[in-house]
């Protein structure tokens, strides 16, 4: 008795017969962004690795992070990292009860995806300006 | 004796009084994690095209590595936070959810744990 009435409690909503929205689809975004920055968690990690096992390890490290594959992950990581940051501020926001009416929240969406977007361009412009002084 | 059960138990909806502090817990490492990831991706935009000596200096003081160990611990307790809600809402099968479950907290506490070893062992030799 106990299984079949539990087979009647509510589900998270089925992404494939959900209609996207903007709210909708940032939701997502957010969940996915997250376990894209659980990998570059990871990658910190063996960064710092790289960095203590000696010069060797961390040109190697550093020849894969400036390959074409490498760079093509950073531009993934840096964008969920903005994305992430931006839109958990946001939630942040929501959790002290600010910016809860739908108009609201479809604004300040936007204003996060403009946002993501712009950091990630300047933190690219940064990243290759620099790279041409320091190389 | 009770003969009677709980209602809440009876339907499986009780609460397990741990949700809050997972929630809070959450908040905490996510405002801690704002300026700390700031830091971090800036220091990163220099170094990953710098030479290896120059990230070897950036690593040598203590505030750099004390910003730094906060930075690998609060990824990974965040990070295990979420994988954790993750795991808990899409995967119906209870084995593989528990399999997930363990592995995402083994594979964040060894993570922290070499990142902070590593940041530790640049900052001493």
């Amino acid at each position: 008795m106990r299984d079949s009435l539990k087979a009647r409690r509510p589900l998270s909503p089925h992404l494939q017969v959900y209609k996207i929205q903007i709210t909708s689809l940032l939701s997502i975004l957010h969940r996915g962004t997250g376990m894209v920055l659980y990998g570059g968690a990871v990658f910190c990690t063996l960064w710092f690795l790289a960095l203590a096992e000696g010069s060797e390890t961390y040109g190697a490290m550093q020849g894969f992070l400036l390959h074409p594959v490498g760079l093509i992950m950073l531009m993934g990581l840096s964008f969920s990292f903005f994305y992430h940051l931006c839109n958990g501020m946001r939630h942040l926001l929501w959790d002290v009860g600010i910016g809860y009416d739908l108009p609201d929240v479809r604004k300040s969406g936007w204003l996060v995806v403009i946002f993501s977007f712009l950091l990630t361009g300047f933190a690219w412009i940064l990243g290759i300006m620099l790279g041409e002084i320091l190389s | 004796m009770k003969f009677e059960t709980d209602v809440h138990v009876a339907r499986g909806l009780g609460s397990a009084k741990s949700g809050v502090h997972h929630w809070i817990i959450q908040r905490v490492t996510a405002i801690a994690l704002i300026p700390l990831s700031l830091w971090f991706t800036c220091a990163f935009i220099v170094l990953v095209t710098a030479p290896y000596e120059y990230a070897r200096e950036w690593l040598s003081t203590p505030w750099a590595v004390t910003f730094s160990i906060l930075f690998i611990f609060l990824i990974f307790y965040h990070g295990y936070l979420g994988m954790r809600v993750i795991w808990e809402d899409y995967v119906p099968q209870t084995s593989t959810k528990w399999a997930l479950l363990i592995g995402t907290k083994i594979l964040s506490t060894l993570m922290a744990v070499l990142g902070i070893v590593s940041i530790l062992k640049v900052f001493i030799s």
